[in-house]
């Protein structure tokens, strides 16, 4: 067995780890041994490793500060390969055999740093050099972003897949219970035995709270039992209890509104890799009816000159690893405090065998029960003194202490070195309200504590124990019993009114607020006092802003990056406010905090994304067709969510070869399309025609049954919306068409209308999409394949014209054929029931083979309608275009109102020169326009230039043996004839304004 | 994230829901006859309140119908849940909108406001 330096002997610290359990770990390339309980942090200090990493813009050496999900500098990168993770808390990883991590953000390695001339460089480095420095010239920004990124970045992101599994869980309770420590499980108690669904969750592997780490917790008593046991018995209690959820290694990271929490729970973060079936994470996402925070508090260090040397750390915290893990911070600690706890922590220590080289106190009067328990123990108190300067190259052996004089601005009196090799310092305890602000709860401000307090809110929460301001035991317990009572009294329950587990009330001597610790030196000369670890922050840096005018808090945090970074600050944030405060001559409570925000701690995007990823992430749409699609070698584009055939290549053809023999096939032959993606809405009911000539800007009224009309639909504003072909079935039904990917939004409309202005009419309207598969022939060969494959209808055009709507047995299949056209070719779309869609695709296609009938995709779809100048909703249109901008007056009714009619009168939508679609044709028949390419009518050497408009569809039109181009052009219709241009970065293009109708303007081909 | 009690299913999570804007904003009867500023008027102008707010929803993965709303806009507090053509509660004052339209119900279920069989 390799020896663990610093590990405390068994009897004196047994801690909660197994010492029957070693395990083996790598950091930084080197071999060490821990044991199970252990986390990577505390088996680091076991083996008397303190330097883990480098500083964000210093690189200076730093060393584990904290114990759990505060810590600002032990960020590691965890695991190798395709597992690895970056920025993991060295203090919340927990051990396991075969560990591998190692530190970020040093090169060539954590002891030898070439970053680390930043430090000396810091002069010229101060808060907002990013600012000062990088921004000229504006144009080399993206070059100087680059090399910041890289030295300043923090682990890397691995390169490959993620291979384990990620959970999501929807889930509700009575009362959500936020931290397992003495408060919450006091209030967990209460709830359960009111006979609410509890859910107590907490972020760290044992549930406990500082019951397991703290001076106050380990070793108290609780109704008159060791407070453990007491802790061991309530989690039994709650454990055998159907109605309550125990979830440890749980973070709850996001508190929304009304009561709906976020919770992140590591699964199988604390194994080498997850079992077969077993999520490496999961998302809890909880509706809570109660909630109560037990967060708790976390210790805020103290600001004094280089408080950032590796063995500086919490007092809490150093505590916390002799008394959980066993394991000594250092040989010889010094304390250096402003308030009692940090005594507990010295007692503690120097009980389980760590020695104390003395404890340092601010005030001058150090009295009361702890600070006589040290001097019974012959711990040397320095009361009045502070610590001017550490010294230690990589790990602290040294610190010199002064007296304070009486205003604690200054120091005087002869320097005294004291040796040690660790430091444990507190400046307090900050209540841990993140999740209390992030639920909108108003702080304030406790003056005589330094601290802000949670105040008032909305929420139907409670706060209990220390994360409201409540230190003894005893206060803690009360507060949870009562709050987890309450709780589940607001739920409905009734809770019986038994006493709180009880424990010791002891009191503490007020602390003494000093902001920062005065030298014998000027602020921010010869050495730094560190507000903010992670992101490097001095109180001189704070000073700096606010002389340089940043003095609001918002503004201090982004131009400092105080309170930034994967930790947020939760050490050093109420610390720059006092700083900010002080400075400016305000009061704290005045200067106000910035907004916490989720997640209280990083959160994995693995975790957050669950299942949905992959193949799960988006739903695929197919239609019935699409396994003959497939089969065809058809190239597929997404529309939505729909795969449709973008076209259907021979071997050897490119996209423009498949297309110019599509698009001539179905002009010259007959071609067939996929159609059965078309949105369609199936409207029934007496009040059905007149609800439609509402929403369509043309009439619908007298719409004779079996016939269909092409609509278009506005919005209140008078701009297009949607467009399709409707089709009265009977008096009261109609067969609605939609665009694509418009057919939800337009069902929605259509309720919309329904429900809310209109509720007499009696309309009703369904999506069928999905019911109907579509196969759209179009051709001169159209009429006469129908007529091989059988109809039963008559297809004389006389008979059965264009517009119209007939029922028949299409190849055997009962169908509607509607004889519509969206390429200008005569032309049928045949729908049947979709399950019946493959075998009406493959008996047109054995049929129309003698036709020699092509498939078509939708790449040649848009080519052929362009050529007759049909317009697609959302490509040739973008919200601001009317029917009268798109030269289709016809289709909107002078006689009757209908949505956005009004509108178009309206002096903006009704002046003669707006965006009007026109056609244009370049010079060079070859040249094809680039959709979205600017149109001017005067060429400048170079921009800007006014713009007229842009090219909104363009193509090669094989059947004009040219290009062909669509447009939204000022005053466009008044400029057919003339010439424009469409400047491009390498060359101008020289167009002409034409109508948008580039074949068959007078519409006689659709009769075939 | 709200949760919103719909008449129709009961309460459910917000993202269930699609949001439709101030409620009771009635269409006008005779559009034609309103100058642009009082067509402006109906078509642009919200209330933008600090305080209660009565608001459409839409409960668009449930049973799709609209409904009433009303929610205190700064402690996201709903206070009230009614269906199209109910009168919102008397109880609770709206903050004022500055609308002159809001206070009619936006679903007022005339059917004498269209010409009825409509005109072609």
């Amino acid at each position: 067995m390799s020896e663990q330096s610093h590990r405390l002997d068994a009897a004196a610290a047994p801690g909660r780890i197994d010492r029957g359990h070693p395990l083996r770990f790598v950091f930084n390339g080197r071999g060490y041994e821990g044991f199970a309980g252990d986390t990577l942090a505390s088996a680091l200090i076991a083996n008397g490793v303190h330097l883990v990493g480098r500083s964000f813009k210093y690189h200076r050496p730093r060393g584990i500060v904290g114990s759990g999900s505060e810590e600002p500098n032990a960020l590691v990168q965890l695991r190798t390969g395709e597992r690895t993770e970056p920025n993991v808390r060295a203090t919340q990883a927990e051990l396991f055999d075969g560990l591998i991590a190692s530190s970020q953000n040093c090169w060539p390695s954590v002891g030898f740093d070439l970053g680390a001339i930043n430090d000396m460089a810091s002069r010229i480095l101060p808060a907002g050099f990013y600012y000062k420095t990088f921004m000229w010239p504006p144009s080399a920004w993206m070059f100087y972003e680059g090399l910041i990124r890289r030295a300043a970045g923090l682990g890397r992101a691995p390169d490959d897949p993620d291979p384990d599994r990620y959970e999501k869980r929807f889930a509700h309770c009575d009362v959500l219970v936020v931290g397992a420590g003495p408060a919450g499980l006091a209030a967990a108690l209460a709830a359960a035995r009111a006979g609410a669904r509890v859910v107590l969750c907490d972020e760290q592997a044992e549930m406990g709270g500082q019951l397991l780490a703290h001076p106050r917790g380990v070793g108290a008593v609780i109704d008159g039992r060791p407070a453990l046991d007491w802790a061991s018995a309530a989690l039994g209690e709650l454990a055998s209890n159907k109605d309550v959820t125990l979830l440890p290694r749980t973070t709850c990271f996001g508190y929304y509104d009304h009561n709906a929490l976020a919770l992140a729970e590591r699964v199988a973060d604390h194994v080498a890799k997850p079992r077969q079936f077993q999520p490496r994470q999961r998302l809890w996402k909880l509706r809570a009816r109660r909630v109560v925070l037990a967060t708790g508090a976390i210790e805020r260090p103290l600001v004094f000159r280089d408080n950032d040397r590796p063995g500086i750390m919490l007092a809490g915290s150093a505590a916390a690893y002799g008394m959980r893990y066993g394991a000594a911070v250092g040989r010889r600690v010094l304390v250096f405090t402003n308030n009692d706890s940090a005594y507990r922590a010295a007692l503690a220590l120097f009980d389980a065998g760590v020695g104390i080289a003395g404890i340092v106190d601010l005030r001058p009067a150090a009295s009361g029960k702890p600070v006589e328990d040290a001097r019974a123990r012959g711990i040397e108190v320095l009361a009045g003194w502070a610590l001017t300067a550490t010294d230690g190259p990589s790990k602290v052996r040294a610190a010199l202490a002064m007296q304070l004089d009486e205003a604690g601005a200054g120091v005087q009196g002869p320097i005294r070195r004291i040796e040690c090799d660790a430091i444990a310092m507190s400046g307090g305890w900050n209540p841990a309200v993140h999740l209390y602000s992030q639920a909108r709860g108003k702080l304030r401000y406790d003056g005589a504590q330094g601290i802000f307090l949670p105040g008032r809110t909305e929420q139907a929460l409670a706060v209990a124990g220390s994360c409201n301001g409540a230190w003894s035991l005893g206060a803690c317990l009360a507060e949870g019993a009562a709050a987890g009572a309450a709780a589940a009294e607001a739920a409905g329950f009734t809770a019986a009114s038994a006493p709180a587990p009880a424990a010791a009330e002891e009191n503490d001597s007020p602390a003494r607020l000093l902001w920062v610790v005065p030298s014998d030196r000027p602020l921010g000369e010869g050495g730094k006092h560190f507000v903010d670890f992670q992101n490097d922050v001095t109180a001189a840096d704070i000073g700096l802003a606010v002389r340089e005018g940043y003095k609001s808090v918002e503004h201090l945090k982004r131009y400092t990056t105080s309170g930034m970074g994967t930790d947020q600050g939760k050490l050093g944030n109420v610390h720059a406010l006092g700083i900010l405060a002080e400075v400016t001559a305000a009061e704290p409570g005045a200067v106000g905090t910035t907004t916490f925000r989720p997640p209280y701690t990083p959160v994995g995007f693995g975790t957050l994304a669950g299942r949905d990823v992959g193949a799960l992430a988006d739903p695929v749409r197919t239609t019935a067709m699409h396994g003959w699609h497939v089969a065809a070698g058809a190239v597929f584009e997404d529309v939505g969510q729909w795969k449709r055939p973008h076209y259907y290549p021979r071997p050897g053809e490119s996209l423009h070869d498949a297309v110019n023999r599509e698009v001539k096939a179905a002009r010259t032959g007959v071609g067939i399309l996929d159609a059965s993606t078309l949105g369609k809405i199936d409207i029934q009911g007496p009040d059905a025609a007149e609800f439609l000539n509402r929403i369509y800007t043309n009439a619908w009224t007298k719409l004779e049954i079996g016939r269909a009309r092409y609509g278009f639909m506005c919005r209140e504003d008078g701009m297009v919306f949607d467009d399709g072909v409707t089709t009265r079935l009977a008096a009261g039904h109609f067969h609605m068409t939609t665009t694509t990917g418009g057919a939800a939004r337009v069902l929605s409309w259509l309720e919309e209308w329904a429900q809310t202005e209109w509720p007499e009419l009696r309309v009703y309207m369904t999506s069928v999409t999905e019911q109907w598969a579509v196969a759209a022939i179009a051709g001169p060969h159209a009429r006469a394949l129908l007529a091989k494959v059988g109809t039963g209808i008559d297809l004389d055009a006389k008979a059965f014209p264009f517009m119209a709507m007939r029922e028949g047995n299409v190849a055997g299949i009962p169908a509607r054929v509607f004889r519509i056209s969206f390429t200008g070719e005569l032309s049928y779309e045949i729908n049947v029931p979709a399950r019946y869609g493959m075998a009406l695709w493959q008996a047109l296609m054995a049929a129309g083979a003698e036709f020699g009938i092509t498939p078509y995709g939708t790449e040649a779809m848009h080519v052929l309608r362009a050529e007759k100048g049909f317009v697609i909703v959302g490509q040739d249109t973008d919200g601001t275009v009317t029917p009268i901008d798109l030269g289709m007056d016809w289709i909107v009714s002078k006689a009757k109102d209908f949505i956005g009619k009004r509108s178009l009168s309206r002096a903006d939508t009704a002046r003669g020169d707006r965006k009007q679609l026109v056609g244009l044709l370049t010079d060079d028949p070859r040249v094809v326009l680039p959709e979205g390419g600017q149109i001017v009518a005067e060429l400048k050497p170079e921009p800007p230039m006014a713009m007229l408009g842009h090219v909104t569809s363009s193509y090669f039109s094989a059947n004009l043996d040219r290009s062909i181009a669509l447009a939204l052009v000022r005053n466009g219709r008044q400029r057919i004839g003339a010439a424009l241009h469409v400047p491009l970065a390498d060359r101008n293009i020289r167009v002409k304004v034409v109508e948008p109708k580039f074949i068959d303007p007078e519409g006689r081909r659709q009769d075939g | 994230m709200l949760l919103i009690d719909c008449p129709w299913c009961g309460p459910r999570d917000e993202n269930e829901f699609q949001y439709g804007g101030e409620a009771h904003i009635a269409r006008p009867k005779d559009p034609a006859s309103l100058s642009d500023a009082q067509w402006a008027d109906y078509l642009f102008m919200r209330g933008n309140p600090k305080g209660r707010h009565r608001e459409r929803w839409m409960h668009r993965s449930g049973c799709r119908r609209w409904f009433n709303v009303e929610r205190d806009t700064v402690s996201h507090a709903i206070t009230a849940v009614y269906r199209m053509g109910e009168a919102p509660p008397a109880t609770a004052k709206p903050a004022a909108t500055g609308d002159a339209t809001s206070a009619e119900p936006r679903s007022s279920g005339d059917p004498g406001q269209w010409p009825a069989g409509g005109a072609e």
